[in-house]
């Protein structure tokens, strides 16, 4: 489980959080929502340790990761797993040398077991036989999947991806969102996803945060989302069409 | 000042929180073969026709008939040990190694690639900087050895083909008051010039914020922080190292 108390965050002069806090509850998919510019990214930038926020604390099952000291925070990032929006997988290195990269670095296996290891988790995300490709001979899609196989290569406890469907066709972003729900749930980890498409709000909310001009507005799930009576949630849920017709009269 | 302040402290984050050092010496090994193999047939082929072209302007400029001739061999000599092959070198070496690190660094950063290795707990500036400056340190020096060899070796062959002096001249003016200590000189700026460029640069290349726009802003920063750095250093390298 991971806890966010009270965090808030400003650039130059600009608040960019404001006062956030909540739960992520382990084996669910926590998802973080929000239109693009309010703060979501930050929020997890901040949880995972790649912006200190200005106040506030982040806890990893009880654990304090923002006050913790180097030795600490190295060892619980080494816990966690995390899909970037592009993939960010490493150019210069192949699709096998990209997932075994963790194991290289943060383990002590045998090169047949990490070999082992990699080939399952690529297997696990529906991908065989492209090892010794390039990152930038595969689709984006393929790299979503790439970089979900070098999440969970290492056995997180916590997996956050940011955005993980962005730029990818209806067809394939279903894919992946349940890709992530299947992983979620087969290896009981905390996942924290950042998004602001709709389908997968609906499809994968099992708990969600609706953040606002840097503000958290609302928590709650996919069930009660159509319902929440707060007006920038509505303006949020159905702006297009497709969820406009779902609009409890 | 304030950009200095950033370098110091960018250069104290490569030794904390070190991975294993096999992980390093791969990297080095990787690095040096992409910095130093990789750059050898250019340093080859512009140290030659550098030592080549000294020659001939030498020859050119020596028109009393009370100089002897050996004393072109002697100025190619010097002028390849002190200045052609450390720091011209270093100049070529700003533009293709360091704008290179610059950029490779910059892309991953823009590409959250930089943020995917810290999020692993790896120290991502001494993951990715640390091998290339090691490697720089290791390789430049070596670099530099074969520039001037090959400068002296341009000059001899552009001297002897073209009849302005005879071998027996050539090598009696390498050897003629030779004093050791240059090539003390020209390793001291070549270790000095390879720690400036290859550390600037990936400062440059680390501290990128942007697109692909800036990647190439920080490039071309690299490389001219890094040459003027390197040629105010060698003015004060001179005088330290030079100077009774």
């Amino acid at each position: 489980m991971i806890r966010i108390d009270h965090i808030s965050k400003t650039f130059l002069d600009r608040k960019v959080l404001s006062d956030i806090s909540g739960t992520f509850e382990k084996g669910k998919c926590n998802l973080i929502i929000g239109a693009s510019g309010t703060g979501k990214s930050v929020l997890l930038k901040c949880i995972v340790g790649l912006e200190q926020p200005d106040s506030g604390s982040v806890s990893y099952d009880s654990r304090d990761f923002t006050h913790a000291d180097k030795e600490m925070k190295t060892e619980i990032r080494r816990e966690i797993g995390m899909l970037f929006q592009g993939g960010a997988l490493f150019d210069s290195k192949t699709i096998e040398q990209n997932v075994m990269f963790p194991l290289d670095v943060l383990t002590k296996m045998k090169k047949d077991e990490k070999l082992e290891r990699v080939n399952f988790c690529l297997r696990r995300v529906g991908l065989e036989n492209i090892n010794k490709k390039r990152p930038s001979e595969i689709s984006g899609g393929m790299k979503k999947r790439v970089g979900i196989a070098r999440a969970i290569v290492n056995n997180p406890n916590y997996l956050f991806c940011d955005e993980p469907n962005s730029g990818l066709d209806p067809q394939t972003a279903v894919r992946i969102d349940e890709l992530i729900q299947e992983i979620t749930a087969e290896f009981d980890i905390t996942t924290v996803v950042v998004t602001h498409d709709m389908n997968s709000v609906m499809g994968m909310g099992e708990n969600i945060m609706f953040i606002h001009r840097g503000e958290k507005l609302w928590e709650g799930n996919n069930k009660t989302l159509l319902n929440s009576g707060i007006k920038e949630l509505d303006d949020f849920v159905f702006s297009n069409k497709v969820m406009k017709a779902l609009r409890p009269a | 000042m304030r950009e200095f302040g950033k370098y110091v402290i960018f250069l104290g984050s490569l030794f904390v929180r070190r991975e294993k050092f096999k992980t390093y010496y791969q990297l080095v090994l990787d690095e040096s073969i992409q910095i130093g193999v990789k750059s050898t047939f250019l340093f080859v082929l512009v140290a030659t026709f550098m030592g080549a072209v000294t020659t001939v302007q030498t020859a050119f400029n020596l028109v009393s008939p009370l100089i002897p001739k050996f004393v072109i061999s002697q100025v190619v000599r010097d002028m390849s040990i002190y200045e052609l092959a450390p720091t011209i070198m270093a100049v070529i070496f700003a533009g293709k190694v360091g704008s290179s690190m610059a950029g490779g660094i910059g892309t991953m950063k823009i590409t959250e690639q930089i943020d995917a290795l810290e999020v692993m707990g790896i120290n991502s500036s001494s993951y990715l900087v640390l091998p290339k400056i090691i490697a720089s340190l290791l390789m430049f020096p070596l670099l530099v050895v074969i520039a001037g060899v090959c400068a002296i070796f341009g000059g001899y062959l552009a001297g002897t083909l073209t009849g302005i002096v005879t071998p027996t001249e050539y090598i009696q003016g390498i050897r003629s008051s030779f004093d050791p200590y240059t090539i003390q000189f020209a390793l001291i700026k070549s270790v000095v010039f390879a720690f400036i460029i290859s550390s600037v640069s990936c400062f440059k290349g680390y501290n990128t914020r942007g697109g692909a726009l800036e990647v190439g802003v920080a490039s071309t920063e690299a490389v001219t922080t890094s040459v003027i750095t390197l040629l105010l250093s060698n003015y004060f390298l001179a005088e330290l190292l030079l100077n009774e």
